[in-house]
């Protein structure tokens, strides 16, 4: 079985979010970047489901020089081989459409991706692939087994869960359940150097959309703290002073 | 131009996020002074489809036979793309669920148009651009995006936008696409509803635990104070990740952002990848024997005490507040 898994490049989850350029830029000093921690699962489970053989994986990420260190992490967790498409990622759009002309020349059974990225909360990429690619795609999956001809997936439903058989090749959004993200051990990290990264020119396409500008939430004021034997006044002041219940 | 907005339906009854969905399609087509036309597809009934045009639906179209009775991404898309086209809709609106999620962007390409997924407010199309702010970093700050496409597909965020009821009657009309064999290769097998809890990305009011509940055996609490609030429950990353609970109710940045009325957390210390996945909570309650936790800083009511200690006396005053009430 041959598997795509689409990576991004975002900031580690502690970073504190700060923007330059009058709130119109991203501000990356100091910022480090890592896996999207939902890629990471996506890369997980294809690198169970190939385990001994059984397929390759590659890993793609649209992003300038700077993200080699990422897919190096991939591929060190265990990746085949890589590809970066050399180009700032603009938007989902941009990004799916140069995932899905590679995809095309490549005859992947099955790409993953994470469900979301945590920078910009997209959840586009695989469902705008198997719209490029006219292949199904299920956008948020939380469990993913593989047979001969199909898979069975768990898709997050609100309240409960779908059961669906998919025949291959499709594109699933990988969430927490689905596998535990792996950590690399030494001979990972040194085989990692010598794995091919091949870098490939990005193709035209048109702009779709645009961020203009960042804002960050307005502060909350103090906190009003409640004594841990009156909770009858936390009552009071949700219903009357909040409105909430 | 029109305005199209997708009623989509749990089990045949439309849900609150409906509603919601279709009142901002509304504000969105007055702002242009243009019709909203709602799309259902799906089993639902004639009198459930008109009640659309109490939130501002002029026509509902209606999409109903036995191969699209279960929700493929591929073929509701193909569905939606054809009715936008059919009624030469250049905004199309969805909600940014589970469903929209993998929707809005087959439909967005479909069109050729820029998507606008976890919006959180109305667009602004003052002047020559049309620009709306969506989530960016889990919560931790707001993008706006400008979309600079013809056609518009906008997925908005559950519980940002209050329902309107604004008293029209809707036409409902059924609406007939042909659908291509290969939109139905994805094989619906089975539906495990998890239980009859309120499902969390909609709720209104969220009740999650912590480590500060010291194992899975007290969840009773937790299930119990939501019950009675009519709340769901969720949890911190630490406790899926221990088995205490199951992955789908981890709330934070790697789990489940959510935007409730109030967001009650009891025993969990407000990491901030925690924080970034609650943070758009409209009131935020905590509850934690650490007075310096992180979560008291971002909260607008706090209890400093034992998990184990103030859940049960919160419980008794809620029901005594029902009681009274």
């Amino acid at each position: 079985m041959k598997i795509l898994v689409c990576i991004s490049n975002v900031p580690d989850t502690t970073t504190k979010i700060t923007f330059t350029d009058n709130n119109t830029q991203f501000n990356t000093n100091g910022v480090q970047f890592i896996i999207n921690p939902y890629d990471e699962i996506a890369l997980a489970r294809a690198i169970e489901l190939t385990d001994g053989g059984k397929g390759t994986v590659t890993v793609i990420n649209v992003g300038d020089a700077g993200t080699e260190p990422t897919i190096r992490k991939a591929l060190a967790i265990g990746a085949t081989d890589a590809v970066r498409i050399n180009a700032k990622p603009h938007d989902a759009w941009f990004v799916a459409y140069q995932i899905a002309e590679y995809a095309k020349a490549n005859a992947f059974n099955l790409i993953l991706t994470g469900r979301e990225s945590i920078d910009y909360n997209g959840s586009k990429v695989a469902a705008m692939l198997g719209e490029l690619l006219d292949i199904p795609s299920v956008s948020i999956i939380k469990k993913l087994d593989a047979e001969d001809q199909q898979a069975t997936v768990e898709r997050e439903i609100e309240g409960g869960k779908e059961v669906l058989t998919i025949p291959f090749p499709f594109v699933a959004g990988c969430a927490e359940g689905v596998s535990e993200p792996k950590i690399p051990n030494m001979r990972g990290i040194m085989s990692a150097r010598t794995k091919p990264l091949a870098v490939v020119e990005p193709v035209a396409v048109e702009t779709f959309s645009e961020i203009i500008s960042y804002e960050t939430p307005a502060p909350r004021g103090q906190v009003k703290l409640v004594g841990a034997d009156e909770p009858a006044q936390l009552i009071e002041l949700l219903h009357t002073q909040a409105r909430v219940i | 131009m029109s305005v199209l907005v997708y009623a989509e339906n749990a089990a045949g009854k439309f849900k609150k996020s409906t509603f919601e969905v279709v009142s901002y399609a509304k504000a969105v087509a007055d702002q242009n002074n243009t019709n909203l036309i709602a799309i259902s597809i799906g089993d639902v009934a004639a009198d459930d489809l008109a009640v659309l045009g109490k939130y501002g639906a002029e026509k509902v179209l209606n999409v109903s036979n036995d191969k699209l009775k279960n929700f493929v991404n591929q073929a509701y898309a193909s569905v939606i793309a054809e009715a936008a086209k059919a009624q030469g809709a250049d905004v199309i609106v969805l909600s940014n669920s589970f469903s929209g999620r993998g929707l809005a962007p087959r439909v967005g390409v479909k069109l050729q148009a820029g998507v606008a997924d976890g919006a959180v407010s109305l667009p602004d199309q003052n002047g020559e651009k049309f620009t709306v702010k969506k989530t960016a970093f889990s919560g931790k700050a707001f993008a706006t995006v400008e979309l600079t496409s013809a056609n518009k597909v906008i997925a908005l965020t559950p519980n940002s936008f209050k329902v309107v009821e604004s008293g029209n009657t809707a036409q409902v009309e059924d609406f007939s696409v042909e659908t291509k064999e290969s939109d139905f290769k994805a094989m619906l097998k089975d539906i495990v509803q998890s239980t009859d809890k309120v499902s969390l990305p909609d709720a209104e009011i969220v009740v999650s635990g912590g480590r500060g509940l010291k194992g899975p055996e007290n969840w009773g609490l937790l299930e119990e104070l939501a019950g009675l609030l009519g709340a769901a429950t969720a949890c911190s990353k630490p406790v899926s990740d221990a088995g205490w609970r199951p992955h789908s109710e981890h709330v934070g940045q790697t789990g489940i952002a959510v935007s409730p009325n109030l967001y009650i957390a009891v025993g969990i210390s407000g990491a901030i990848q925690h924080l970034a996945g609650i943070s758009s909570s409209k009131v935020i309650v905590v509850i934690n024997k650490d007075a310096d936790a992180p979560f008291f800083k971002v909260a607008d009511y706090g209890i400093v005490g034992d998990a184990l200690e103030v859940l049960p006396k919160l419980i008794a005053a809620v029901k005594e507040y029902k009681a009274s009430a």
